[in-house]
């Protein structure tokens, strides 16, 4: 890491406090990891372990259901209830899962692929019940698991394996397609900031209703090399270009996320929470004798 | 020339199966292709991408959010009449199945690879045939390929067998994953105005279109009683049953034109390897096929009069073409990459069963099932087959399924 990089991850580095100990929440005979080295996925494993740790989720009661991607693998590493499931589909498993056993605190892992690409049915979906799940989804702009094609994020212009002459699409803005779905949360937070990410991960998880979670990671390997995004200590810094340091502006190419990304929650409203209302329409409706 | 051609020979390059099947796809000139990445087809979408980028292939390309939308941008190019293609295997099938099944029935010359890759679940993203073999009712074409240059030379046949107007119907080559889709070897490129000519003229949609000048409601609702009733559907039905056994006399066709422009030949429906004085044989499909007539070799030089019969068209099923082949000998084993859990044996060893039926004489026959999720049937595996087999022959019986790998 250069010393820009260095002092910009020392500033934004809070130090957890004595008892946070990240192995207590990993299962250690999956080591090593296959994560490739920079990438922003792992960064954001750590954000959430550290969040359920401050939250104090007992890990039994903990249910992580992650998609298909590199994204969707980090899942398997936390030491819970954890459940890979196929690729696009973690929103629909989880919300059967959250629906037979309320008591549980689920976690949706998923890539921008897995939740916009083919999964994104589901999402719409699940941000119109508001059922209570909290959902991450990694977004690194393409498909880093299959080698680094395009993605409904992919920002234009950009270059993967199946736009060797850029990207011409549109990408998507996850965040406001989550708000106008009716999602009950919805924030947005960039791998830079592990603290502030933590912090985010925790009022998503503590939200009574659907929390979207767009987290900025960036794919070092076949998206960072391809377009030379340059080591992931720059990639990172570019995530958001109001936090980079004065001197790096010349040293670095042009940002290729939109230059001010909003972060933070974005939209928290108090929609019911679909899981009550369902319990409470449900017992109403058998004691009226209605049809089931 | 490809920038990729071997100097001394300007024909060949060296790549692997699913570069080979991005050669074949820029050779047959289709207008639209529609991907979805997948393990182990990846590499051939990022080919046919490039090729794409570079001008080699003047077709639009469209990366779906998924292999469902893949399938149904097809439809809607084939039916304006553009020649289409695509590639997928595994989960990703599975998520087409539902466009996937209707695309016979109307009559839609797509061509599509099966990169093929186990079934799930336990998860795994290695080679295996089971995704093919889970096609066999969907009326689809099913075609097998052994070696890279095939995987080449079967997709650009595959074109001209769909678009025959005695068969209409859309064509799966299957290869290999792993090892046919990673599989390095030199191959021949035919020549671009010999493959235009082989082509000739697209004709994908002169029988159900969606074209302004030919106005008609496509694929409306049938069965039941009414005018659509059931004597539509059964009229359907018929026709799509006889666009299959046309198929069986196309397929041959097209590989001796093949063999007659392009100089290389290959046994369209079954291919008889060392069979003709041999006392048994053992059954093989896909890449497994070299490993087999490896072992057949050697077990010829230890004196064993053992054959090998490879099945290159599955669907339709070449009845008249296995009953043949196994006329000529007294046992059999059969080598599947997949399971048919409903017969307890490998699916090859289970349809086999219906050309034993046909035999003066009853054979018998063990179901061997190995390379299940990547793993490797080696010449020592095949060994083991051509030895139980061969034994049947003095009754000493083995009962399958024979699991080649399980104690590895
Ligand atoms: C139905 C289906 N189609 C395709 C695939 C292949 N596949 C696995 S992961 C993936 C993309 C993952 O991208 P993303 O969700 O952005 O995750 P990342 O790897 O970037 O974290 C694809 C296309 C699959 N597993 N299943
Ligand atoms: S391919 Fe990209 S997303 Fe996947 S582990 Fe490597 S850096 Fe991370
Ligand atoms: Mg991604």
């Amino acid at each position: 890491m250069n010393k820009i990089a260095a002092d910009a991850y020392a500033n934004n580095q809070a130090t957890p406090p004595g008892d946070f100990e990240i192995k207590d929440y990993l299962r250690l005979d999956l080591m090593p990891h296959f994560m490739c080295p920079g990438c922003g996925h792992g960064i954001a494993l750590r954000a959430l372990i550290w969040a359920i740790h401050e939250l104090g989720i007992d890990k039994d009661n903990l249910a992580i259901v992650s998609g298909i991607g590199c994204s969707g693998r980090v899942g398997a590493y936390i030491d819970a209830n954890t459940f890979h499931f196929t690729h696009g589909r973690p929103l629909a498993m989880a919300t059967g899962l959250k629906l037979a056993r309320p008591e549980l605190e689920v976690i949706v892992i998923s890539g921008d692929g897995d939740c916009l690409a083919i999964g994104g049915n589901h999402l719409i979906h699940a941000c119109r019940r508001n059922l209570d799940i909290t959902c991450l989804m990694l977004n690194n702009e393409v498909y880093g698991m299959t080698g680094g094609q395009v993605s409904p994020t992919t920002s234009e212009t950009m270059l993967t394996t199946t736009t060797t002459t850029g990207n011409m699409e549109p990408a998507f803005d996850a965040c406001k397609l989550a708000e106008a779905a009716g999602a009950g949360l919805v924030g947005r937070e960039v791998t830079l900031q592990v603290p502030t990410l933590k912090n985010l991960i925790k009022e998503g998880i503590a939200h009574d209703g659907f929390s979207f979670l767009e987290i900025i990671s960036d794919c070092t390997e076949v998206y960072g090399r391809k377009n030379d995004l340059g080591e992931s200590a720059e990639m990172i810094l570019k995530q958001k270009s109001d936090l980079r340091p004065e001197t790096f502006y010349d040293t670095v190419d042009q940002p290729f996320r939109p230059n001010k990304l909003e972060t933070g929650v974005l939209v928290c409203n108090d929609r019911p929470e679909y899981g009550a209302a369902y319990r409470t329409h449900t017992r109403k409706g058998n004691a009226q004798g209605g049809e089931k | 020339m490809p920038d990729t051609a071997l100097t001394n020979e300007p024909n060949s390059i060296v790549c692997d199966g699913n570069e080979a099947a991005a050669w074949a796809v820029s050779l047959a000139k289709p207008d639209m292709v529609a991907v979805y990445p997948i393990t182990p087809q990846s590499s051939l979408v990022e080919y046919v991408s490039q090729f794409i980028a570079d001008g080699k292939i003047d077709a639009d390309l469209m990366d779906v959010e998924g292999e469902h939308s893949v399938m149904s941008v097809l439809h809607g190019a084939c039916l304006a009449g553009a020649r289409t293609y695509t590639a997928t295997c595994g989960p990703g099938l599975y998520y087409m199945f539902e466009p996937y099944v209707r695309t016979p029935g109307m009559r839609l010359p797509i061509v599509m690879s099966v990169v093929t890759r186990d079934g799930l679940t336990p998860q795994s993203v290695w080679g295996g045939q089971q995704d093919a073999m889970m096609l066999r009712e969907t009326g689809w074409i099913q075609i097998y390929c052994e070696s890279v240059q095939e995987v080449l030379d079967s997709l650009i046949m595959a074109f001209r067998i769909a678009e025959h107007r005695d068969v209409m119907l859309p064509v799966n080559i299957c290869h290999d994953g792993n090892y046919l889709s990673y599989g390095v070897t030199k191959v021949i490129l035919p020549e671009q105005e010999m493959v235009d000519d082989f082509l000739g003229e697209k004709d994908t949609n002169w029988h159900v279109a969606l074209d302004p000048d030919r106005p008609m409601s496509v694929d409306p609702l049938t069965g039941g009683e009414g005018p659509g009733g059931p004597s539509t559907f059964v009229r359907y039905r018929k026709s799509h049953c006889a666009g299959m056994q046309n198929a069986l006399r196309v397929i041959t066709e097209t590989h001796d034109e093949w063999e007659r422009m392009f100089g290389r030949s290959y046994a369209p429906l079954v291919e008889e390897y060392r069979l003709d004085d041999a006392d048994y044989a053992i059954i093989t499909i896909g890449s497994m096929s070299g490993a087999g007539k490896d072992a057949v070799d050697v077990a010829r030089e230890q004196g064993e009069k053992v054959g090998l019969i490879r099945i290159k068209t599955f669907r339709p099923f070449p009845m008249a073409a296995l009953t043949s082949a196994l006329a000529k000998v007294k046992a059999i084993g059969v080598v599947d990459r997949s399971v048919s859990f409903a017969w307890n044996c490998g699916p090859v060893y289970q349809e086999i069963q219906a050309v034993l039926y046909q035999l003066e004489e009853r054979l018998p026959a063990i179901s061997f099932i190995g390379g299940l999720a990547g793993a490797d049937i080696t010449g020592e595996h095949f060994a083991r087959v051509i030895e139980s087999t061969g034994k049947q022959l003095a009754g000493e019986m083995t009962e399958g399924p024979v699991w080649l790998n399980e104690n590895e």
